[in-house]
């Protein structure tokens, strides 16, 4: 499994209802149905993923995150986790907030646009960076909406989301000291756990 | 009843081959909705594949409002055409015969075999006419049932149906939850809005005021009510298309090279739709037309808790699979979507996907990879199941 689903799943408390929006293939809610007792649903709108998570056998409901999540009552989930999507959705204010009226936390994780190997290509080339967490070109990435922890930090502090927990590291999750450190710089990708 | 290896070198490899259909007699009383009794009855079966030794690999396919029990393969030689959902029902298909015991049937009211209004009366030994019973899915579903027990299937794998078909599903999920593993409800809708009852009871107009149609006593008068179902039948058919779907089919093109100026047929679309409901009603009896309507309007099951779908699927104890198809405009993806929320806010195990299909309503029934790949990757799941 994918090292940011392990530390994931380390923070969901057992027999959670979870909504896990952008689910992908749904690796980590078929580990967490399988590890955590928890029970849910994922969020997809790519055909091929909804189909192996179908053969998977995850619950899997296609449905466009941009539109919202208003098929979903006010706190009926426990949590709300959202892996690697954030940056591509078109207004990330309101998906968070969306996320916590559904439910009471969210997990959230995101590649960090200001970690050096992002800074390096523009300061030095003037080119945006293409990189192992960020692989695609300016022109065809669906990443329209890059976020470094500073800004994600204080869009939640101007929302009141208080940051329950935070995970930093490289993008296999090996905790350096650099990024321990200087996690907007050294750090690569992040774990949030956020709450109202 | 089913299909022999000998004859499958004359259709292709993945079709069920020849099959036969076969008719059930019950003498269980069936109580109905409305209020009747019937008291000896008939279901005209197909089956595909074989059931296993514990009765635990059994498939029940419903179907639509004019479908019948040939879902899959031939039943002859020299037919031209498979039954209505062979693309998807066969060997290797998503729904495999190599894995399932795959029943289907007409539903009673229906007029291919089964007990319908062109059945006779044993009380007055003149066919039934508009004295047979309005039907409702509930009734469908406890004749089904009663099916179920007399082929020794305790439990289905999985129910599956598309359009009426899914209304059904629906219905089996609630009414006997535990007799069923899956649902799968396809192009469907927990109940008709304003708009579909609007058009079934334009199709009822037309056939009740046909003057052939005799108050439904068509049959002793030895006529039908040809046109009246021949103006439902296109109508209806209308609704099965996507906007899309005509234009690519038909545009504005015309039979001949030029207007004529007169009420004859002129566009490729009028010559099509004749053609469709003469066919059909030639092949389709009116008064099974009528009361699988009126079923269809009476469909909502959430009208026992108040409008509220959401208690009304609690009783639920499958998991389901939910497919809608974008331009499905006569049970459109919303509708389908009504389903997957009441089945979320119930905690029910439930997958959805909306198909990107021009093909309108009939989608259901036409051959699509993303389609195909999601029913394959959901069946095959039931298979594993069955397996263990």
């Amino acid at each position: 499994m994918r090292p940011d689903l392990e530390i994931i799943a380390d923070w969901v408390p057992p027999g959670s209802r979870v909504l896990d929006l952008a689910c992908g293939e749904g690796e980590l809610l078929s580990h967490l149905e399988a590890s955590k007792q928890v029970r849910g649903y994922g969020l997809e709108i790519d055909p091929d993923k909804i189909t192996a998570c179908i053969a998977r056998g995850v619950d899997v409901l296609e449905q466009d995150l941009d539109d919202g999540l208003q098929n979903f009552p006010d706190a009926s989930y426990d949590l709300v986790i959202m892996t690697q999507a954030l940056q591509v959705l078109r207004r990330q204010d309101l998906a968070l907030d969306e996320m916590l009226r559904v439910a009471r936390e969210a997990i959230v994780t995101f590649p960090n646009f200001a970690h050096w190997r992002n800074r390096l290509p523009l300061m030095l080339q003037g080119r945006m960076p293409v990189s192992k967490t960020l692989p695609y070109q300016w022109y065809d990435t669906p990443n329209i909406h890059l976020i470094t922890f500073k800004d994600f930090e204080a869009l939640c502090a101007k929302k009141g989301i208080k940051i329950l927990d935070r995970a930093v590291g490289d993008f296999a999750y090996k905790g350096h000291l650099t990024a321990r450190l200087w996690p907007n710089l050294f750090g690569e990708v992040a774990i949030y756990k956020i709450s109202r | 009843m089913n299909a022999t290896p000998a004859t499958t070198g004359l259709f292709p490899a993945d079709s069920v081959g020849l099959v036969t259909p076969q008719t059930l007699d019950f003498d269980t009383p069936l109580q109905l909705v409305g209020g009747q009794c019937l008291q000896h009855w008939s279901l005209v079966v197909e089956t595909y594949g074989q059931l296993n030794a514990n009765a635990s690999n059994a498939v029940l396919i419903c179907h639509a409002l004019s479908g019948n029990h040939h879902a899959a393969g031939y039943h002859a030689e020299t037919d031209r055409k498979p039954g209505w959902w062979d693309a998807y029902i066969g060997p290797g298909k998503p729904i495999d015969t190599n894995e399932f015991f795959v029943v289907s049937l007409n539903n009673l009211g229906g007029c291919h075999g089964s007990t319908g209004p062109a059945s006779i009366n044993p009380k007055t030994g003149e066919p039934y006419g508009p004295d047979f019973p309005v039907l409702t899915v509930t009734d469908w579903v406890d004749s089904q049932a009663v099916l179920a027990d007399r082929l020794g299937i305790q439990r289905w794998a999985a129910v599956i149906g598309g359009s009426l078909g899914g209304m059904q599903v629906l219905e089996w999920s609630l009414r006997y939850p535990e007799r069923l593993g899956h649902a799968l409800v396809i192009a469907s809708t927990p109940k008709l809005s304003a708009q579909n009852i609007a058009f079934n009871e334009v199709a009822r107009q037309a056939i009740m005021s046909d003057p052939a149609f005799h108050e439904g006593r068509y049959y002793q008068e030895g006529v039908i009510p040809r046109h009246g179902l021949r103006l439902a039948r296109m109508v209806g058919h209308i609704t099965y298309l996507s906007e899309h779907s005509m234009g690519q089919k038909f545009g504005r093109d015309l039979r001949s090279d030029k207007l004529n100026y007169g009420f004859g047929v002129e566009f490729e679309v009028e010559s099509y739709l004749r053609y469709q409901g003469d066919t059909f009603s030639e092949q389709f009896d009116a008064n099974t037309y009528l009361l699988m309507t009126k079923a269809l309007d009476y469909f909502d099951p959430a009208a026992h808790f108040d409008g509220d779908l959401s208690q009304a699927v609690a009783a639920a104890q499958c998991r389901f699979l939910v497919i809608s198809f974008t331009t499905d405009w006569r049970f459109s993806p919303r509708r389908s979507e009504e389903l997957v929320n009441a089945l979320t806010a119930a905690d029910k195990r439930v997958s959805y996907a909306c198909i990107d299909s021009p093909h309108g309503h009939d989608a259901f029934l036409i051959p699509d990879a993303r389609y195909q790949a999601v029913f394959s990757a959901y069946m095959q799941r039931v298979a594993e199941e069955v397996r263990l």
